[in-house]
């Protein structure tokens, strides 16, 4: 099962929104890869995810393979689309009071 | 990139004394004054970032590598420094192990594809299990230097 998506943020995924990446994917039993051009990682490693150097606008396509394929995707796309967008306007705010969410 | 890039040679350091993440940082931190690569004003503030950043997550990136970095106003062109640690240091990584290796690095705020491609190339080279293991076997800041070069050179590529 497969789904692409396009690193929507401005920092790109830095070593931030790579570990929320791996913290989900680390949730679902599924063999989860990521498809960069002709390059391949395995998803659940942070070191992995920053090989990538996937900057603002670059395409990935998420690969799954397991049980829980279609709610990885689902929620893997969701981190990529949103969490990311949401990490980099919390990294821009001003420095002061800065909160850890969750 | 290259490490040659944005490595600071004269402020690689081995056998870190320190044993906590904070010293660790600041350690390094002071490495990189003492190289001039950074101001003695912004000493602390630049510590101060690099500790708040840990505190919205790790940069423990896994195999006991850890990537502590901030952007800062007063830095006008990446730099970064090396650190190996013999014994250890918690750093809270996701894969629960100690760090061994530390890249700390340091960015003007409006560059983040630097900051993307050190990233990358730290990453690439360390995923050389030959690479890593050399880096956090060395014992003078000379073989860590010397490591550097060879990778650059893709003595260890893939």
């Amino acid at each position: 099962m497969k789904r692409v998506v396009v690193v929507p943020n401005k920092q790109g995924m830095h070593a931030r929104p790579a570990e929320m990446f791996v913290r989900r994917a680390q949730q679902f039993k599924s063999k989860i890869e990521i498809v960069r051009d002709d390059y391949r990682i395995e998803a659940k490693s942070i070191m992995n995810l920053l090989t990538l150097g996937a900057a603002q606008g670059t395409e990935l396509t998420l690969e799954a393979e397991g049980g829980d394929a279609q709610e990885a995707l689902d929620a893997l796309a969701e981190v990529v689309e949103k969490d990311f967008l949401e990490e980099d306007a919390e990294s821009e705010a001003p420095q002061t009071n800065t909160q850890n969410k969750n | 990139m290259k490490f040659s890039d944005f490595i600071c040679r004269e402020a690689i350091r081995t056998n870190l004394d320190a044993r906590e993440k904070k010293d660790v940082i600041r350690a390094m931190a002071t490495s990189l004054l003492e190289a001039k690569k950074i101001n003695e004003k912004d000493y602390e503030s630049i510590v101060e970032a690099i500790l708040k950043r840990e505190e919205l997550g790790s940069t423990g990136i896994g195999r006991g590598v850890a990537v502590p970095h901030t952007k800062h106003p007063s830095i006008d062109k990446l730099i970064g420094t090396v650190a190996v640690s013999e014994e250890g240091v918690n750093f809270d990584s996701l894969d629960g192990e100690k760090v061994h290796l530390l890249f700390l690095l340091v960015s003007p705020p409006d560059r983040p594809g630097d900051h993307l491609r050190a990233l990358e190339n730290i990453s690439r080279q360390l995923r050389d299990d030959t690479f890593c293991r050399f880096l956090k076997q060395s014992k003078k800041p000379e073989d860590v230097a010397q490591l550097l070069e060879e990778a650059d050179s893709n003595k260890f590529s893939h």
